[in-house]
């Protein structure tokens, strides 16, 4: 049994501007096809509006499959939502859930109330979280009085709480300093590794707490799945091309896109600098520098940096979507 | 760093009752920690109050009708909770992000809403409490109660059919959750005008008080009146048999219309995506 199977899912959105105009469709999510076992920790890596979210709510219940289904420790989410509920919790990047004029502990133990998690059990477990947190000396501050990162602690560890066997947690390091993002990651791990049937996907664009958290990872991009395996094996799927980061003297988006017609050349972006311009490329191999570097040489451009590294996630999504993810997300409509 | 803590959970009645409470404190608590309801819900409702008592005492009305005054500002609290509070509740639940944590939970959505009622039919009492004590040591109202037992009776079934009602109306409000803050401006002024807040909504014709008696208050409000002054019989749109017969029907169908309309809510939400709006 999967923790987490989905066939075919579709989710559509019908969107009317006013009352007078006809609704649009907005393609949510397209054929999706999951299968995330039990005890793993699986990333869905994509840009803001990819429809990370929107699987989420569905598979948590909150939104109806279009078409297709998802299943949850082996429950149907549209037959069998009351079931799945038991079993799961989330937590989303930079939700303000909670009461403001409660205090963390309190906010806490209200929720474990929903859950049915006997008072004394509770407090001691938030305790508990608290500390491992960090948050313990703010368990009595109102969660008004809370910055934007102490918050999402809490909400982290409301999450954690319920002892859920599937958690989902959507963006969750998002407003976190690096300090505090890299303990939530670390607690994270501990908490799939210490026992078996404990399952957590995690949505996120950070391709870093992708690359450093998940067992495997789905990268997703306008509603589709475009690849799906560990982060090592993403990666090596660009090991016969080669990835350049170049720092040219300058060069153009138009004279950017001649440069694209160059044999061999597979994706890349530009990023215009103080200095000139930096490209990141993927390249079918090494042979491909030198049509490259002539093709620099005749638009008066010169290289002032050129290094060969190794692919990174991000390399994946450009080579997969043919953009990077912050240029998608500049061009997209979330 | 595996937990120690280990957590057990109940479900069934005692999940529920679990909910009720855990959702009812913040807003008992906030009686204590938020104080700003001592001027919007005591210091305003009471000027309002004033005017009316000077108005009648202006007009040389009886006595009585100062009771009348005091007793319905002290109901209004209830109104205004219902209102603002209760109807808009889930609305501000799901702007806050509440309310898809709510719906993700195991918890019946039925017992988060008996826990806002009871919440906020706690806090509303102290506040309504306040303002007749005040109201009467000022005024100097006297009272000549027929039943206790038939007075606690009507009062608890024209609660229970008023927040039946605002647990009703807060699934419609979010259901239509842009006009919800709209909807309830709407329903404060003309509601309190035909309930008969400040005096006998008889006076408005047989067909208009009954029309106005889907709200709960009017012929909780009438049925209060005539069991504690001496004029409220002559006063009276129905018998307080009768009225008590009626807020029972209305009670039951009020919750009943709540769960429904929960449901409903629920599914239209799940299936239009309109308890998370945002799209990802």
């Amino acid at each position: 049994m999967f923790a987490v199977e989905t066939e075919a899912l579709g989710r559509i959105y019908k969107i009317k501007k006013t009352r007078k105009e006809p609704a649009h469709t907005l393609i949510a999510l397209d054929n999706v096809n999951l299968k995330v076992n039990q005890g793993e920790l699986f990333g869905l890596l994509g840009p803001n509006g990819a429809g990370k979210t929107t699987l989420i709510k569905v598979l948590t219940t909150l939104l109806g499959p279009s078409s297709g289904t998802a299943r949850v420790n082996g429950l149907d989410v549209a037959r069998q939502p009351e079931e799945i509920r038991r079993q799961i919790n989330m937590v989303s990047g930079g939700e303000t859930s909670g009461y403001g004029l409660l205090t963390v502990r309190e906010n806490l133990w209200m929720f474990t109330q929903f859950y049915g998690i006997p008072s004394r059990q509770a407090n001691e477990r938030i305790m508990e979280l608290l500390k491992i947190v960090g948050l313990e000396d703010r368990a009595n501050t109102k969660s008004s009085n809370l910055s934007t990162g102490l918050r999402q602690k809490m909400n982290i560890v409301r999450g954690f709480m319920t002892d859920p066997t599937v958690l989902f947690l959507d963006e969750p390091t998002l407003g976190l300093d690096v300090g505090a993002a890299r303990d939530v990651r670390r607690f994270v791990r501990e908490w799939v590794s210490e026992d078996p049937r404990r399952t957590l996907l995690l949505t996120t664009h950070y391709m870093v707490e992708a690359e450093e958290m998940c067992d495997r990872v789905a990268i997703i991009n306008q509603g589709k799945i475009l690849a799906c395996d560990t982060p090592q094996r993403l990666k090596e799927s660009l090991s016969s091309e080669g990835v350049f980061s170049i720092q040219v003297s300058a060069l153009d988006q138009s004279e950017f896109e001649e440069l694209k017609q160059i044999p061999g050349f597979r994706q890349g972006t530009i990023k215009q600098i103080e200095s000139g311009a930096e490209l990141e490329l993927v390249l079918a191999d090494d042979s491909v520098l030198a049509g490259l570097i002539g093709f620099l040489a005749a638009k008066g451009s010169s290289i002032i940096t050129l290094h060969k590294r190794e692919a990174t996630l991000e390399d994946v999504f450009i080579s997969l979507v043919g953009k990077s993810m912050k240029d998608v997300e500049n061009g997209a409509a979330d | 760093m595996a937990l120690q803590t280990k957590v057990t959970r109940r479900s069934g009645p005692r999940l529920f009752f679990q909910t009720v409470i855990g959702r009812a404190y913040p807003r008992i608590i906030g009686t204590q920690r938020d104080l700003a309801w001592l001027f919007f819900d005591i210091f305003l409702p009471f000027l309002s109050m004033v005017a009316y008592v000077y108005i009648y005492r202006a007009l040389k009305a009886p006595e009585e009708y100062i009771g009348f005054v005091v007793l319905g500002s002290a109901m209004t609290a209830y109104w205004l909770n219902i209102l603002w509070a209760m109807s808009s509740q889930l609305y501000w639940e799901k702007e806050t992000g509440n309310l898809a944590l709510y719906i993700i939970s195991p918890t019946s959505m039925m017992a988060i809403l008996f826990g806002m009622a009871s919440g906020g039919l706690f806090a509303t009492t102290v506040r309504a409490l306040v303002i007749l004590v005040i109201g009467n040591w000022l005024f100097h109202v006297s009272y000549t109660v027929v039943s206790f037992w038939a007075l606690f009776l009507v009062f608890v079934l024209t609660m229970a059919a008023l927040y039946g009602l605002g647990m009703m109306l807060s699934s419609l409000f979010l259901l239509f959750n842009r006009e919800a803050w709209h909807t309830a401006n709407l329903l404060q002024a003309p509601v309190m005008l035909f309930s008969g807040f400040y005096f006998p909504v008889r006076v408005f014709g047989f067909w208009a008080a009954a029309a106005a008696s889907i709200i709960p208050l009017t012929l909780g409000m009438d049925a209060i009146r005539q069991l504690v002054f001496p004029s409220g019989p002559l006063l009276g749109f129905l018998s307080v048999k009768v009225e008590l017969i009626v807020l029972s029907i209305l009670s039951v169908a009020f919750l009943f219309g709540a769960f429904y309309t929960l449901r409903l809510m629920e599914r239209l939400a799940i299936r239009l995506g309109r308890i998370t709006d945002r799209l990802g």
